[in-house]
């Protein structure tokens, strides 16, 4: 048994321990804002944020979650009340596939939450470990500007 | 009549599909919709009640076998249905890909979705529009001209009291009708939704967690598949020691049928520890050739036959005639399509239906393939589509379903199968090498007076036949041994006015590993060589490189993309390469390049600016500038979103992506072996769309890529002189190109 804070709820799963936290939250507790796409850590689908940083859930056990504070996608906002960077994501349409998509997103909300206003090169920077095949980056990279202008606003 | 609320019902309780997570929104609810009602519909693919249906509370559900694969033609498809029938588009529920609701509109490839698609279904709605005025021309006891439409209500012109409706005159009953070519459609002039920047629905639930992609959907009584590749490309299953994973808690089976080997397991991660740990005994083979000898090995392979693509005047002797002339060989490397989320699909087979949930880019080949390799009828199969990871192509959503299919046949039981990050990396179809080799000579006065060039691209068996299913080669099962990579012949003749043009594709029997198509196949790799080739004849002449295309472009919209894309781009006249050059170490350059798609359709034209370095063979593409005609454009935010991907893609393809291997199997497995753009590397997207409302809508999803690479290539001479003729364009091969220039 394994017990995890997601999401501001506490979650008991029966995982065998070695599982990834990946595969905890897919297939347990039915989330589908992370995602699988390489389960090398090498392209950012599966992002979550686990004590204000942004990392890589495929390759975290999820024991090592146990008891720290787990947020997915789904815990930022939902369709009808999207967190700033979700909103901003929206109003620029910066989704082709959208499968890469939480990782942009939950990368970003790390990334505003320590640095309130990045320059272009910062935001590069900071996407740099998670990849897009459609090509939707200069959308992405519009999106996560708007996002910093939301979050000063208060929006 | 069938209802669907009822049957929504029925079918959950009788199936018990269920979708992992909370609200059911996006392609969830789409794939419960999708499953309900099947049994009467017509899907034949020249009647209306094929591709649409009014309910009676009016909404109106359009039915396509076109896909959208994270392109929005969802929402392009939706509008033009939504503006021949003079409803709000968010009254548009879009159903896709079900080979049991949706006609067979052919798989989603080639730019055509909008351009043949799109088509159908608006004369499905013009038809359908039409009947409906006639219907309440009869019910209000007017003439069809005194009555005008709007928002489903049907209303007498000159007395708005006198209406009727829609969901009054057919709600929830079929139109029986044959598409009418007849049937008036609307004057673009009078267009109010289509050529509009509508917002996509499906990114509010992809944004929040709240879409369910293929990877989400989970059946009731589902098992979890992995498969077990064999380490060499053609080698043979030995023996299985299913012993060494039998500690591996919650492992249902190991299924082996031939040389297909794979795993089910209650849980996911049980699934992927059997198919890590079960040990194998395969048999040695070393069937593929020397990769450093590719294009070797492309050239002396046999020819099956030769296409001539372009057959003007007498290119040989004016060659003998010509002032100057030149030559040059371009090679392409092979690419993977490198979907983000590895393939994925479900199967279902009972004794007498078989139901695969997959991505599929053809959903209604995928259906004959499987019943092909199954031996069983169309009809026992049916394929659903939900969508999944882009796939750009044919990539290996079809190999997953086919996976699933002998999984769960064997496990008596629902599977999904998700393929890991090596099996799509290493398995999927591949986008062949293409080697090319022109001949052109140039006139005292700098124009061209001679054409010839050479492609040598696999054969194509028959482009209906699909690419060979894995399991199906693996187990044995029937299919036919077809090699298809698309219509990849395409843009290998010349976009130019030429007086002596030969242009002929030797299409070779085989290619190294089995081929696909993926996006812009062929026109990217052909265009690359004509394109990279005009560049080095108006070198050769002295010439500024727009003027020269110019020069040779006689087709009144592709000189209006060329100009508008140098305009945008500040483009200075003047010869590549740009003074001093060749004697500097490092610089930045700029390069153009035209393509008009497959020599019929969308025009496009790219400025590259780059920055280049010969000793580093660092390349950089800084920005690229496009101009793009496609005609009517349906969504132009849609079309953006279409021309950054494909130069962002392009560009990726373009500097980095080249598929490795050793004489037994593809050894670029993941990201790190074979790398793709990244987020410091991606260019500045800048973009001129010319509308032609009163042309016909053309593709948007691939022209832009075809000039990608010949852009790139022309601005690195640009830059520092040096002329790239392989791709990708790595700092190996830069710098060795450097070195044989100096």
């Amino acid at each position: 048994m394994i017990t995890l804070q997601v999401n501001g709820v506490s979650r008991t799963v029966d995982a065998e321990p070695d599982t990834p936290l990946l595969y905890v939250l897919r297939d347990d507790l039915a989330l589908r804002g992370p995602r699988f796409g390489c389960g090398l850590a090498q392209c950012g689908a599966c992002t979550v944020i686990m004590d204000g940083n942004a990392i890589r859930s495929c390759v975290t056990p999820a024991v090592k979650a146990a008891g720290r504070k787990v947020t997915t996608l789904e815990g930022l906002g939902s369709v009808e009340k999207p967190h700033a960077v979700q909103r901003a994501f929206i109003e620029e349409q910066a989704v082709q596939c959208g499968y890469c998509i939480n990782g942009m997103i939950m990368t970003s909300k790390a990334l505003l939450d320590k640095k309130a206003n990045p320059s272009d090169r910062e935001i590069r920077q900071a996407l740099a470990g998670n990849l897009c095949r459609c090509g939707t980056h200069p959308r992405i990279i519009r999106a996560v500007k708007r996002a910093a202008t939301l979050m000063a606003k208060g929006s | 009549m069938r209802s669907i609320r009822t049957s929504r019902r029925e079918f959950i309780r009788q199936s018990g599909i269920l979708i992992v997570g909370g609200g059911l929104t996006g392609s969830a609810t789409r794939a419960l919709a999708q499953v309900a009602d099947s049994s009467a519909k017509s899907v034949a693919a020249d009647e209306v009640d094929a591709f649409l249906s009014i309910a009676s509370d009016g909404t109106v559900s359009v039915y396509t076998g076109k896909v959208d694969l994270g392109t929005g033609i969802r929402t392009a498809l939706s509008q033009i249905a939504a503006e021949e029938l003079d409803v709000p588009v968010a009254w548009i529920k879009l159903v896709e890909g079900d080979t049991a609701l949706t006609p067979d509109q052919g798989p989603t490839w080639g730019s055509l979705s909008v351009q043949v698609g799109g088509v159908q279904i608006r004369q499905a709605a013009a038809t359908a529009r039409k009947a409906l005025v006639d219907m309440a021309a009869k019910r209000l006891g007017v003439a069809p001209g005194e009555l005008e439409a709007q928002y489903g209500v049907i209303r007498v012109k000159s007395d708005p009291t006198k209406s009727t409706s829609y969901s009054e005159l057919i709600g929830d009953r079929e139109f029986r009708l044959k598409l009418d070519k007849a049937a008036p459609v609307k004057e673009p002039a009078r267009y109010g939704i289509v050529g509009k920047s509508v917002a996509r629905a499906d990114i509010p639930a992809k944004v929040t967690g709240q879409f369910t992609y293929m990877q989400d959907v989970r059946v009731q009584g589902m098992l979890h598949g992995r498969v077990v590749r064999p380490p060499a490309i053609g080698a043979t299953l030995v023996s299985v020691d299913e012993g060494s994973v039998k500690n591996v808690k919650g492992l249902r089976r190991v299924v082996r049928v031939g040389n297909f080997l794979g795993v089910v397991a209650e849980t996911e991660w049980a699934a992927i520890k059997a198919a890590q740990k079960l040990k194998a005994i395969w048999s040695a083979w070393e069937g593929l050739p020397d990769m450093d000898k590719l294009y070797q090995v492309v050239r002396s392979t046999p020819v099956a036959k030769d296409e001539v693509t372009l057959d003007a005047g007498d290119p040989k002797s004016a060659l003998g005639g010509a002032a100057k002339t030149l030559s040059a060989t371009y090679e392409f490397a092979i690419h993977t399509h490198g979907s983000i989320g590895p393939s994925c699909a479900i199967a279902d087979v009972r004794d007498d239906q078989v139901t695969v949930w997959s991505a599929s880019q053809a959903p209604h080949w995928l259906r004959r393939e499987l019943a092909a390799m199954l031996g069983v009828s169309d009809s026992k199969i049916r394929v659903i589509y939900v969508e999944g990871s882009g796939c750009y192509g044919r990539n290996g959503h079809e190999d997953a379903a086919a996976d699933a299919v002998v999984l769960s046949r064997a496990a008596g039981r629902p599977v999904r199968v998700q393929w890991m990050r090596a099996d799509e990396h290493g398995w999927d179809p591949k986008g062949p090498p293409t080697l090319a080799e022109i001949r052109g000579g140039l006139d005292a006065s700098g124009r061209v007076i001679a054409w010839q060039s050479e492609f040598w691209i696999p054969k194509l068996t028959a482009i209906t036949d699909g690419v060979p299913l894995i399991a199906a080669t693996l187990a044995a099962l029937p299919h036919k041994p077809a090699l298809n990579p698309g219509n990849v012949f395409q843009n290998s003749a010349p976009g130019y006015t030429l007086p002596n043009v030969h242009a002929v594709c030797h299409r070779l029997e085989t290619t190294p590993f089995r081929p696909s198509w993926i996006r812009t196949p062929g026109r990217m790799q052909n265009t690359y060589a004509n394109e990279t080739f005009m560049d080095e004849l108006a070198h050769a002449a002295g010439a500024d490189p727009v003027e020269f295309r110019l020069r040779h472009l006689s087709d009144a919209r592709g000189i209006a993309v060329l100009r508008a894309a140098a305009a945008r781009a500040h483009w200075a006249a003047r010869p590549s390469p740009r003074r001093h050059a060749t004697a500097a170490s490092a610089g930045a350059g700029r390069g153009v390049s035209y393509v008009k798609y497959e020599n019929v359709r969308t025009y496009v034209a790219a400025v590259a600016e780059v920055e280049a370095d010969r000793r580093s063979g660092a390349v950089r593409v800084k920005r690229v500038v496009v101009a793009h005609d496609c005609g009517l454009v349906i969504n132009p935010d849609g079309v953006r979103a279409q021309i950054e991907g494909n130069v962002v893609q392009t560009v990726s393809r373009t500097l980095k992506e080249e598929l490795k291997w050793d004489r037994s199997r593809v050894t670029s497995v993941d990201w790190a072996t074979y790398p793709i753009l990244t987020f410091p590397e991606v260019p500045e997207v800048d973009i001129e769309l010319i509308s032609r409302p009163s042309d016909p809508a053309w593709g948007a999803g691939e022209p832009a890529a075809a000039v990608i690479p010949s852009a790139v290539s022309n601005a690195v001479f640009d830059a520092i002189g040096v002329r790239l003729r392989t791709v990708p364009f790595t700092p190996d091969r830069v710098k060795a190109a450097a070195r044989r220039q100096t």
